[in-house]
């Protein structure tokens, strides 16, 4: 049984100078078999575990992970929260995330973090007056909230932007979603790790799978760098590495993977309290509890599984951000990094079953998966759980790009990639 | 970030150049025929290779001429390029 973290542990702990904390997580060999695996240990495969011990009984399950949980895109994204997304579906699927964002710190009983500062996307031409507009209405008939703010309002929100008629690409208004916000992505994945594992999931760090065997039509276990493990149901959530996976089974998936970067300034005091982003100069900044300026830069244009990024991208980004916000000239960035992001080519996401029973996909996340981390790993357990989608998570399947049906939210991915 | 050896311009800076995706995907020579599986495999599904990929690029502020390339993707290191139409090297 897991202690519970609180503020009599905390001071109980203290006494024993900390030293006596337990583990959040065991650190298990494989077992033979398993009833389901989740192959990939970042948020999304983590939830998912969660999510399939908690709501539907399956405790005996396995998350394998060729890493470490959370040293993916879980550790390597810019931890931004929202769900002004434009279409019907995509609404209900972040929405859904983001209700259970707003008590996953009490449900974890680990504090994600989970800061609800808003999120403003900017509008610097007539077009991007009328996408965002649009798709503030349209957020609205969905129950998501969404305000139109002017000039004038978006400097009252966020002093420090550079409003000025003068710049190459002026600020003629932006959106609001004050729900919207940002959480502590490292503690997303441990906190599951954590609640998944008091429930006895194993979670198996350092273990590549190389292999999915196959028998006919249905799969019948993992080849991987710990030996064979056998099992009926496979869910894939391998973000940046899905078609890696995919080709095991000659499975082809319509994604592309490409290096999306990020970087964090120098700490310094308090200087912006939400979140900026704009899509037609390509910038979008925070600030982290720490005092770093996160930013966020865009994917290089090509697949690649480097892990790292161009310069020339950070270049663009970082002249965007000088424009926008003058006052950070002087300041240093800190690091620098790459994730491999899996784009679909309607930029939705596939949470999906396959034409092979018990193997599903959850990926096509691309450059916006971390916000949906809670809701996806519900939708995906109840897919893999009961051997059909939620109807949340319907139009997400894989047959949309045979049927045309597609999810086309490149509008609404907040920088265009 | 790399520099690629234009079959036409010589070598340049990656950032001249737009890629044009996998490569050797033939265009369907009777599209009224298809069906919507066939389509969806021309359109949009892709191997997505880590490893060593064939690829299309444009050389878009340069030439703006098509070429062909062989790219690994875990490194991107770029073991040939070559025009269109040509054979793809077999190693």
């Amino acid at each position: 049984m897991k202690n519970k973290y609180s503020i009599f542990s905390i001071i109980k702990n203290a006494f024993s100078y900390n030293e006596n904390w337990q583990r959040a997580w065991r650190d298990p060999e494989p077992k033979k078999e398993y009833d389901a695996i989740i192959i990939g240990g970042g948020g999304h495969g983590l939830a998912t575990a969660f999510y399939l011990a908690k709501k539907h009984n399956m405790t005996n399950i396995a998350v394998v992970e060729k890493g470490w949980i959370g040293g993916g895109n879980t550790g390597r994204n810019t931890t931004i929260i929202r769900s002004n997304y434009l279409w019907d579906a995509s609404a209900g699927l972040y929405d859904h995330a983001l209700k259970i964002w707003e008590g996953l710190s009490q449900e974890l009983n680990y504090n994600v973090m989970f800061s609800q500062r808003g999120v403003m996307n900017l509008a610097h031409n007539l077009q991007d007056v009328r996408d965002l507009k649009r798709r503030t209405h349209a957020n609205r008939l969905n129950g998501i909230d969404a305000v139109w703010l002017n000039t004038e309002e978006v400097k009252k929100f966020c002093p420090i932007i550079n409003t000025s008629p003068d710049i190459r690409y002026p600020v003629l208004g932006g959106t609001l979603q004050r729900r919207a916000g940002t959480a502590r992505h490292d503690a997303v994945a441990w906190g599951y790790a954590r609640g998944a594992d008091a429930m006895g999931v194993d979670i198996i760090q350092n273990c590549e799978v190389k292999g999915i065997k196959r028998n006919g039509d249905s799969v019948e276990g993992v080849e991987t760098t710990k030996g064979f493990i056998k099992t009926k149901k496979i869910g894939v959530v391998a973000a940046g590495h899905s078609s890696v996976i995919a080709n095991m089974v000659d499975l082809k998936l319509p994604l592309e993977s490409k290096p999306l970067q990020a970087l964090v300034s120098e700490p310094v005091k308090p200087i912006i309290d939400t979140v900026v982003m704009s899509n037609a100069v390509h910038a979008y900044v925070s600030q982290s509890d720490k005092g770093e300026l996160v930013i966020g830069a865009g994917t290089d244009a090509y697949v690649s599984y480097t892990q790292r990024g161009s310069h020339d991208v950070v270049e663009g980004t970082l002249k965007a951000i000088l424009e926008l916000y003058p006052i950070f000239s002087r300041m240093k960035m800190l690091r620098q990094w790459g994730g491999i992001v899996d784009i679909c080519p309607d930029a939705s996401p596939i949470i999906s079953k396959t034409h092979i029973k018990g193997l599903y996909f959850n990926c096509g996340w691309g450059t916006g998966g971390f916000k949906a981390t809670p809701g996806s790993g519900d939708l995906f357990a109840h897919t893999i759980a009961n051997d059909e989608p939620h109807k949340l998570n319907a139009d997400f399947n894989i047959n949309r790009f045979v049927s045309g049906d597609l999810v086309d939210e490149h509008g609404a991915a907040a920088v265009a990639h | 970030m790399f520099l690629i050896n234009c079959p036409y311009c010589g070598e340049r800076d990656q950032s001249e150049f737009s890629a044009g995706g996998e490569a050797h995907i033939v265009r369907p020579k009777q599209p009224t025929e298809l069906s919507d599986d066939q389509w969806a495999e021309f359109l949009f599904m892709r191997k997505n290779i880590k490893g060593v990929q064939f690829e299309r690029w444009n050389h878009a502020h340069g030439c703006r001429k098509w070429f062909n390339m062989v790219r690994d993707t875990s490194n991107d290191k770029i073991y040939a390029v070559y025009k269109m139409g040509e054979k793809p090297p077999t190693k």
